[in-house]
């Protein structure tokens, strides 16, 4: 433990508030980061819920539970949610915690916004989540808001795009905030090159946030005129076109789709060193291959809309550039896999996790390269073969990596060791669960079942009532994640200050828990070993 | 790193934000009943702008106290240079959002609309009638809209305005020289006159509406062009009131004896964000007016 670490500034210690106004106006990065992550928490088990409903629903052909209105604001709910309400919230909340630790700063370099950036989100998320009791119902029109279907929302309309709004400018703030922490508020001697790969992919993920973010509040800003001033940007009748919105929602909606899985890479490029213990393989193509995902995000929207009728160039230069995305995830994945060739290698529960990321991500990355191809996404598009892609990319990438992510800072932001066991039970019936769960949505998607729709044909009743199965049980084993957090919250087994044997990182120098205010003297620069290590 | 002094500046717990927060969220939940026709509408978004007026003048109050204390040295400099540039380039994203919908529309789908590339069938089927033009003033349908006479010219109020915005882009920058030579009257005049032209700019720019909506009855609701015109100028307009209410706090912070030679951070960044909305404006002027 560094001399540097324990010296806190107890100027600041003595001002810090108690009660709920410790939480309501606190600058610390540690407070908001764990605010952040609680409730991005209970916003998992809110959309949670959603896709329970979902999959109830889908359990056998016919309509049993829910209305069909109903159906469809929740699968357009469950994608809000999970995505601005879990997994982006998520992703700040690990930056806040580690960000910091990680590059040897005192705290965020703008702790008043960052204050703000989190607190927006509960609020956000009243005005959405308040429209499942309006009349009319909550937005039933997908996630993705296309015109003109979503001008039929009801009254919760405006308070759609308002949320959107909210959420928008809580995440650029937090996306400035980390970038100008990480330019500015490094300790002597760490060097860019050296910095961690999550702080390198969340840099590029900032950058993402803050050109693709204002795209998005745009967009919803011109339905929102479209509805309530008369203007036709999305009406042919007056010159403008729907079509036009799906380029615009997508020119952001594919950054955001990396948005959700780089910092992932970056988790997983921290865990697997530790638990092979050996260095990364190829530090720097991987944070050249997380910049060149990045660039490629922006050129490749509209394969997303590969069958509305675009001109062919458009379609042939969309399919080219999305498959090019390949290159640079594969050597992502080449690199996990060649970090853990010939290392000594331990399973605990963060590598178990880290290690089913690289398996089902890839699984993810192949069925959208599949996806990628205009012809053959000719056949898939908007079946159930899409909604196994994108959630093998994101629960089986982004989710597992939070979870291995989550188990493995446990014991540096708690202090304790988290129960092993639970763990494991945790990964196991998750893993089976989850591939029982969206493994056989590939199935039902070439055999032609659409997305988004509360009832279909018979045949392909055997394989949602076992993606159904699935599905409940995975729900069901997220209960264990809460238990281990809780129970490693309130004791256990206490936790060194580096943890894990293999673990390296500025960090790992500092005591579990970390204190409330680290590295108010910038550390002592040869305890940098950076990211290459 | 720049370090200057060796403790970085974390400011202890803050009220502010939070309290930002629920005066925003009163007033989109205001904004939300008045668009759904709730009486209560107009009142709740008008007490959630209150609040953030309100909110607004305590948190900048707390940070030029701050500075004035002599709290910020270079380092905490650099983190708000860092958060003001990528907040306006935020904002040059929002605005391509809207650049985006204008050529889309000018270039692919209007002429689409009128049977260009493979899209033979949708004129045929939709309105056959309709023949491609920008501005596009004869709309493919033509009832439902209220149809335009004409649009601005170019070379009327508009040209007046880009030499209006340029002039103050010159001017806030000579402010500078001022601020930088410690020379206070200076500095003064500058930014007075810099206030001066931003408000007369959008004098000029309602007056310009006004005409737009009484007589050439072009409107929100005349078809695209409209839409992108009065989206694109509209938000230029707001942000170009947002920055003449900066200056003029700055200005009045000027006059107070705020500011020194070496240490401004604030007068650059409401600098910077004038020569944004400058900017913007070039491109609207010529891609929204001109050509």
């Amino acid at each position: 433990m560094s001399q540097a670490a324990t010296h806190h500034d107890t100027h600041h210690e003595a001002h810090h508030a108690t009660g709920i106004t410790r939480w309501l106006t606190t600058t610390n990065h540690k407070d908001i980061g764990t605010m952040y992550l609680v409730f991005s928490l209970i916003m998992f088990f809110i959309g949670g819920s959603m896709a329970m409903i979902i999959r109830l629903e889908l359990f056998q052909p016919g309509l049993q539970f829910v209305n069909p209105q109903f159906f469809n604001s929740m699968t357009t709910m469950h994608a809000l949610v999970m995505i601005f309400g879990a997994v982006m919230p998520a992703w700040t909340g690990f930056a806040n915690w580690l960000v910091p630790l990680m590059i040897g700063a005192p705290d965020m370099a703008l702790p008043r916004l960052n204050n703000w950036s989190f607190w927006i989100l509960p609020f956000a998320f009243t005005l959405l989540l308040g429209t499942l009791f309006m009349p009319g119902g909550a937005p039933a029109g997908g996630w993705t808001m296309y015109p003109p279907l979503v001008l039929q929302t009801g009254e919760a309309f405006p308070f759609l795009i308002f949320a959107v709004h909210f959420m928008g400018a809580s995440s650029i703030a937090g996306a400035i905030n980390i970038i100008a922490t990480v330019f500015n508020m490094r300790a002597p001697g760490m060097t860019l090159m050296k910095l961690p790969l999550f702080v390198w992919t969340w840099i590029i993920t900032a950058f993402l946030l803050i050109a693709s973010i204002p795209v998005l509040a745009g967009a919803v800003t011109m339905l929102l005129t479209d509805k309530f001033f008369g203007t036709s940007f999305f009406n042919a009748a007056g010159g403008g076109d729907p079509v036009m919105f799906q380029h615009i929602f997508w020119f952001f909606g594919h950054p955001e789709v990396y948005i959700l899985i780089l910092p992932a890479f970056g988790i997983a490029s921290a865990i697997i060193p530790t638990f092979a213990r050996k260095p990364l393989f190829g530090y720097s193509s991987m944070v050249y291959a997380a910049a060149s995902i990045a660039f490629l995000s922006f050129i490749v929207w509209a394969h997303h809309m590969f069958t509305v009728g675009m001109p062919l160039a458009g379609e042939l230069f969309f399919m080219y550039a999305t498959v090019l995305i390949a290159v640079p995830t594969g050597v992502k994945v080449f690199n996990w896999v060649a970090t853990m060739w010939q290392g000594s290698m331990t399973f605990e529960t963060p590598m178990l996790f880290a290690i089913a990321f690289v398996v089902l991500f890839t699984i993810g990355g192949f069925s959208g390269l599949m996806l990628g191809v205009t012809p053959v996404d000719f056949q898939y598009h908007d079946t159930y073969f899409v909604v196994a892609h994108f959630h093998y990319v994101l629960v089986t990438g982004a989710v597992y990596a939070l979870i291995a992510g989550t188990y493995f800072w446990l014991p540096k932001w708690t202090g304790h060791m988290y129960d092993e066991k639970l763990g494991k039970l945790h990964f196991w019936l998750s893993t089976i669960s989850v591939n029982v769960l969206f493994f056989p949505q590939h199935f039902l998607g070439l055999a032609g079942m659409p997305r988004r729709i509360p009832d279909y044909a018979v045949q392909f009743a055997d394989w949602n009532m076992v993606s159904s199965i699935g599905g409940f049980v995975f729900g069901a084993s997220q209960l264990l994640f809460v238990w281990g957090i809780v129970k490693c919250a309130r004791g256990g087994e206490k936790a060194t200050a580096q943890v894990w044997e293999g673990a390296h990182g500025l960090e790992w120098t500092v005591p579990s828990p970390a204190p409330y205010h680290t590295f108010s003297e910038p550390p002592d620069a040869s305890t940098i070993e950076g990211g290459m290590r | 790193m720049a370090n200057a002094h060796a403790h970085y500046y974390v400011p202890e717990s803050s009220r502010w934000p939070i309290l930002a927060t629920i005066s925003i969220f009163v007033m989109f939940y205001g904004g939300a009943l008045l668009l759904n026709h709730h009486a209560s509408g107009p009142m709740t978004l008008g007490a959630g702008f209150l609040g953030l007026v309100i909110v607004l003048f305590g948190w900048f109050g707390d940070v030029i106290r701050e500075s004035e204390g002599g709290r910020y040295g270079n380092w905490e400099d650099v983190s708000f240079r860092m958060g003001m540039m990528w907040f306006i380039f935020s904002e040059v994203m929002f605005f391509a959002a809207f650049f985006g919908a204008l050529f889309y529309s000018r270039v692919l789908s209007v002429e689409w609309l009128s049977g260009a590339g493979a899209k033979a069938a949708t004129h045929q089927f939709l309105w056959p009638q309709f023949l491609a033009d920008w501005p596009l003033l004869k709309l493919p349908q033509d009832y439902g809209f209220q149809i335009a006479k004409d649009v601005v010219p170019a070379w009327g109020v508009p040209a007046v305005n880009t030499a209006i915005l340029l002039t103050s882009g010159a001017t806030v920058t000579w402010a500078h020289w001022g601020l930088k030579a410690n020379k206070r009257g200076h500095l003064i005049l500058g930014l007075a006159l810099t206030v001066a032209l931003g408000a007369f700019f959008v004098y000029l720019q309602a007056e310009e509406y006004h005409h737009a909506y009484t007589d050439l009855g072009l409107t929100l609701n005349s078809g695209i062009y409209g839409a992108t015109f009065f989206l694109l100028t509209g938000f230029h307009g707001f942000h170009v009131t947002m920055g003449t209410i900066m200056l003029a706090v700055i200005l009045f912070r000027s006059m107070k004896g705020h500011f020194k030679p070496e240490h401004h951070f604030a007068f650059e960044a409401v600098a910077w964000y004038w020569h944004f909305v400058d900017v913007v404006w070039i491109g609207l002027f010529i891609f929204v007016y001109w050509i």
